[in-house]
């Protein structure tokens, strides 16, 4: 029963990782721009699902607004500050402004906030426990997993089968070609990036009643974020998705039979995929 | 890889700017009276007496800072800022949650501030990392919350107090009680590092002399946010009841899964109070209820000085005090009250100890007196259960364990 139980938390914790990593492969592979900001959007998801939750009574809500603030906040932060440092050979520049709007997003969570751990229920009617004979599981990791699914199959359909997906992946494969044959490059990221920090902030409050709410979640999620995105390859998101599923497995089943080395175990499958893939499960080799 | 390089850096550059800005804002939280200028109506005299607090205003453990901070600033205001004829001046550095960084922060206050009196530390490992610091500059520590065991036994110095516990001192009267009280069947679960090990097994040590089994102890990382495993192997074990030591968000996730997976009500918890404290509480709400823990105060325990503090307390802060806030308001009294026994006098560090090896008063937890042996406080421990009473969730005290002096 334990396996089977092992594997439900694999999936579930999978598929918030996947939540968080799709925005972050997405945005790099379309803008080749490093988002260290992301592990924020995310606790800023779960802080505006909890205000949500405690002011409206409603968590549903919250699984709306969440990403609604998310995304708009990501559109701010690339129309303000972020679009003046789009383009190649600027990685240093996007990794000291986004860990400093990291550190702001922080603290400013701590000073709206504050420090204390905050946490919710599930909400009802997922709050109680499915039995089915002996054997029992929380409802709510299922609501994850139909909700990473959904977000997977909605992610594919916009990219293979829409014109603005057609657009997203031409800036992914060539960037210059793509701007040449007349697609709009800088709306196209602007848009990507907004979508992928609302999927992140989605994750947030998604997570809000299996994870609390405390100061450094923030730095702990985009690690994880960060790890999902090397392992599954940058710019494709089956690649976030089977990359994130391989580490909450990973997770649950390390957990189940070597609890001392659980964390050990995430990067060791980094390291070995480092070394076996250097471009990621599912990455193109590097031009 | 650079990637994985630069976490460690990031983190630290992390913490390094929070604090800055935790700094920046001091001045309206800690809201202590300027330092130097003596307030109207006293007359104290000489230089102010330099109190170094090193508490975390950053990091994992920075709602325990804050506790602490509002308990020292509670106690030091009733006193107005003046002990020994002098005037208290607060010098406070962030711990962080990172060892060394604390480290660094206490060799600052001792070496350029010069603090007569160090105060504060939540986080063991800090502690063990300038305990030698404390002891070769023979500053007179009151250590008000780190809780290994070895801080006051192999590695005590004279030099170094503590208001706060062991983590023997909480949890071995709990396991007797459960043996006694609730089954001699359980299994355990306890966040794998330093206090987590020896927390399970002080409890394990008095469970299993009074004749109880342990049916399976599971250790889990510090930091995990997903607890089905743990409660997985809780539920295979089948026991008749659950130890567990957790704190912080750790303790808030078991604790909420735990209901969500159906156990709470079926299988009864038994844990270290600190995995049920006001910080948990607050966040978990009624998830908790019904939980046993032992720990050396309630919010709740009857006694005159307890019922001020938490009055005073409330009308102040406008919420509970937790145990960590209890633990600083008794620090600072331990502080106050070696002052005014060496008259303002610190120019010699054996007087200091000499004087807070005689500290004696009642505190909110019961009498406070140190072992004058280890210098770790001698204090009631009690037996709660989390209970609503009234629509709060608080804990109420179920019976007192006696008085509990760690065999150092």
């Amino acid at each position: 029963m334990q396996y089977v139980s092992a594997l439900f938390n694999g999936l579930s914790y999978g598929m918030l990782l996947f939540l968080l990593g799709a925005g972050l492969s997405l945005v790099f592979g379309v803008g080749r721009f490093i988002n260290l900001a992301h592990g924020g959007l995310f606790i800023i998801g779960g802080y505006v699902g909890f205000t949500v939750l405690n002011e409206l009574g409603n968590f549903w809500l919250g699984i709306l607004i969440g990403p609604m603030v998310g995304g708009a906040l990501g559109l701010a932060a690339d129309l303000l500050v972020l679009r003046r440092l789009h383009g190649h050979g600027r990685e240093l520049d996007q990794v000291l402004v986004t860990f400093g709007l990291a550190l702001i997003i922080a603290d400013a969570t701590r000073a709206g906030w504050g420090g204390d751990i905050r946490s919710v229920g599930a909400p009802a009617p997922f709050d109680r426990p499915i039995e089915i004979g002996d054997f029992s599981y929380p409802a709510y990791p299922l609501v994850i997993i139909g909700v990473g699914l959904l977000v997977f199959g909605l992610l594919w359909l916009l990219l293979q089968r829409t014109r603005v997906g057609a657009m997203i992946r031409a800036a992914a494969g060539d960037p210059q070609m793509a701007q040449v044959l007349g697609v709009p490059t800088a709306p196209v990221l602007r848009l990507t990036f907004a979508l992928g920090v609302a999927l992140a902030a989605l994750g947030g409050v998604v997570a809000l009643p299996r994870q609390a709410l405390a100061p450094g979640r923030d730095f702990e999620m985009l690690l994880l974020a960060l790890v999902v995105v090397v392992i599954g390859g940058l710019g494709r998101i089956e690649g976030a998705f089977w990359a994130a599923l391989l580490v909450g497995l990973t997770d649950s089943y390390g957990k189940l039979f070597f609890p001392e080395f659980t964390v050990a175990m995430i990067f060791g499958l980094l390291a070995l995929v480092l070394i076996w893939r250097p471009e990621g499960l599912l990455g193109r080799r590097a031009v | 890889m650079s990637r994985r390089l630069s976490r460690r850096d990031l983190l630290k550059l992390g913490a390094g700017l929070a604090v800055a800005g935790v700094l920046g804002c001091e001045g309206e939280e800690a809201a202590t009276p300027t330092p130097g200028t003596p307030s109207a109506g006293q007359a104290p005299s000489g230089p102010p007496v330099k109190v170094g607090v090193l508490v975390p205003t950053s990091g994992v453990y920075t709602a325990l800072g804050r506790d602490m901070l509002n308990g020292y600033n509670l106690y030091f205001q009733q006193v107005n800022f003046t002990a020994g004829g002098r005037r208290i001046e607060l010098i406070t550095e962030d711990e962080t949650g990172d060892a060394n960084t604390a480290l660094t922060r206490a060799r600052k206050l001792i070496e350029a501030d010069r603090v007569e009196v160090f105060t504060g530390v939540v986080s063991t490992a800090a502690v063990y990392a300038m305990r030698d610091l404390l002891h070769q500059s023979r500053t007179l520590s009151i250590i008000t919350n780190a809780g290994g065991n070895d801080l006051t036994r192999g590695r005590k110095s004279p030099y170094i107090f503590r208001t706060s516990f062991t983590s023997w001192q909480v949890s071995f009267p709990l396991g007797k009680w459960v043996a006694d009280n609730l089954t001699k069947r359980v299994a355990i679960m306890y966040a794998d590092y330093g206090f987590g090990q020896e927390s399970q097994a002080a409890f394990r040590e008095s469970f299993t002399a009074a004749g109880g089994q342990v049916l399976d102890a599971i250790p889990y990382p510090l930091g995990n946010s997903d607890f089905s495993s743990v409660i997985d192997r809780i539920r295979a074990a089948r026991p008749d009841a659950v130890y567990g030591f957790a704190s912080g968000s750790d303790a808030v996730l078991f604790l909420r899964q735990f209901a969500q997976a159906g156990l709470r009500g079926r299988i009864p918890l038994a844990v270290t109070g600190f995995m049920v404290e006001q910080d948990v509480l607050q966040s978990v709400g009624r998830d908790a209820l019904d939980a046993y823990s032992s720990l050396h105060w309630a919010v709740t325990l009857d006694n005159p000085t307890n019922r001020r503090f938490v009055e005073e307390y409330r009308r102040r802060y406008n919420e509970f005090p937790s145990v960590f806030t209890m633990q600083a308001y008794d620090g600072a009294r331990v502080i106050v009250e070696v002052l005014n026994a060496v008259n303002g006098d610190t120019s010699d560090p054996d007087r200091l100890v000499r004087a807070a090896e005689a500290v004696r008063f009642d505190s909110p937890r019961g009498l406070f007196e140190f072992d004058p042996v280890t210098h770790n406080v001698i204090q009631n421990v009690y037996l709660r259960q989390v209970r609503d009473q009234g629509g709060q969730v608080v804990n109420v005290v179920v019976t007192d364990l006696g008085r509990i002096r760690d065999p150092g």
